[in-house]
């Protein structure tokens, strides 16, 4: 048995590949954006003291990172239809469900962001009058993004790693889009093999970047 | 009326009393100088004047707002108290302009070219014009306590707390941040220093408050206190510091 690549064309990659890997693109970016938001939100809760903002915030948080992924995915696709009265489709699925689950990590860290500003830099913005809501959004957390871009950074590339999981509910994504071309060539050891060469591709370029990021972050500090 | 006061008060951290009944208070166009060993609880009281650590018992009133009062709007009160700390604090994220701005434009609603020509004349007077464009982390200790100072009074503040401004300094450094606080003192200003900077006070404080173990030990002007302060801590405290 000899692997035979001559499959692996041009057309190949507009055919099959090219709108995979925009899907898993651009669920990466939607996930990480809405991830972000949601997680500095559900960080503030946390940390707002109130425990009826915190309890609530910690609970979704600590649910989330102890269920696999795939159920979730597999949950919210199969659950959708029984509560909303008709399927919303698999990408809007798998959008959905990585934004929430992923703002349950992505708060962790801006959680983690926000202690690492030391309390002085709080009193010295009240001390200027800025208000708590002020003093949030202009001084803690920049400066609690700052320190942690790195790590969400690292954590989206684990994220866009973690898109291939929309297999379990038939969105096509990368991983589907070789998957697909491998049937089509009766190819399929050949095309996963290609298919793990491409992710450890990008995702080793971007975590050497964050890397390289994280070295000059340091320098600035 | 006094533009600080400070009536009985007490403060504690769970069972732990770090402020005893303590009463003092600051005129307008006063200079109190607060000393003390470390842990004495100093830098918690000036703390206290500016809402910045809550207490338990007392009663604190600024340019006649009291703080225990739950109608003060505390972030209003806080803008007219300038405050200086003890690791300068400036805003690691925006330049020395935008740390001396921001405050202007977002509490005080000032437009932004008044706000930047308020800060250029700040500035100038703490001699770090030409560092409006850096970032805190390029300046020196005593250059960022300078632009501390110059971003506390962009606000207008009608008193000044400063607390330890020059414990966290170089000793090559420490003069070039009294001769500002020096030099606002002989303004006029109404200012209430936790320092032991005993140079400074001799030179420009009225009074001296000296505190040990969370208390007002003594509370005296300053031709008293260095002459002979009466009490036994307090000579304590002072042979310490002077003899060497």
């Amino acid at each position: 048995m000899g692997l035979d690549l001559s499959f692996f064309t041009w057309d190949l990659v507009k055919n099959f590949l090219v709108g995979g890997l925009v899907f898993s693109v651009e669920l990466t970016l939607i996930a990480m954006a809405g991830g972000i938001v949601f997680g500095t939100l559900l960080a503030l809760m946390r940390l707002s003291g109130r425990s009826w903002l915190a309890l609530p915030a910690a609970a979704y948080v600590n649910t989330m990172r102890s269920i696999p992924l795939v159920m979730v995915i597999l949950w919210f696709f199969l659950l959708i239809p029984f509560a909303i009265g008709r399927p919303i489709g698999a990408e809007w699925s798998a959008i959905i469900t990585f934004t929430a689950f992923e703002s349950a990590y992505y708060s962790e860290i801006m959680r983690a962001g926000v202690q690492s500003v030391v309390r002085g830099q709080v009193d010295a913005a009240y001390a200027l009058g800025l208000t708590y809501g002020q003093t949030m959004r202009l001084i803690v957390l920049p400066q609690a993004f700052r320190n942690m871009l790195p790590i969400l950074l690292t954590q989206t590339i684990i994220l866009f790693q973690d898109t291939s999981l929309v297999y379990a509910i038939g969105a096509y994504d990368l991983l589907k889009g070789f998957e697909t071309a491998g049937k089509n060539f009766n190819r399929p050891v050949e095309a996963y093999l290609l298919a793990a060469v491409v992710y450890f591709v990008i995702c080793y370029t971007l975590s050497t970047s964050v890397k390289r990021l994280q070295v000059r972050i340091a320098i600035i500090r | 009326m006094p533009m600080i006061e400070i009536r009985n008060l007490s403060k504690w951290y769970g069972a732990f009393r770090v402020l005893t009944d303590c009463s003092t208070h600051v005129d307008k166009g006063e200079v109190v100088v607060v000393c003390g060993p470390s842990g004495s609880g100093k830098s918690t009281l000036i703390k206290c004047v500016n809402a910045l650590e809550p207490f338990q018992q007392g009663e604190i009133v600024v340019a006649g707002i009291s703080l225990t009062d739950p109608k003060t709007d505390l972030p209003k009160m806080r803008a007219r108290v300038g405050m200086v700390f003890q690791h300068f604090e400036l805003f690691p994220h925006l330049s020395i302009m935008d740390n001396l701005t921001l405050a202007q434009i977002k509490v005080l609603n000032r437009g932004k070219e008044e706000a930047l020509a308020k800060a250029m004349t700040l500035l100038d007077r703490v001699g770090l014009r030409d560092q409006a464009v850096k970032f805190p982390g390029q300046l020196s200790g005593g250059q960022q306590q300078r632009v501390a100072i110059a971003r506390a009074l962009a606000m207008d503040p009608l008193a000044m707390l400063f607390d330890e401004p020059t414990s966290a300094l170089d000793p090559e450094m420490i003069n070039e941040v009294l001769d500002v606080m020096v030099e606002l003192a002989q303004e006029g200003m109404t200012m209430m220093c936790v320092t032991h900077e005993m140079g400074f006070a001799r030179k420009v404080a009225h009074r001296v408050i000296f505190m040990d173990r969370g208390e007002i030990v003594e509370d005296a002007p300053k031709e008293d206190f260095f002459g002979k302060p009466r009490s036994d801590r307090a000579q304590l405290f002072l042979s310490k510091i002077l003899h060497h």
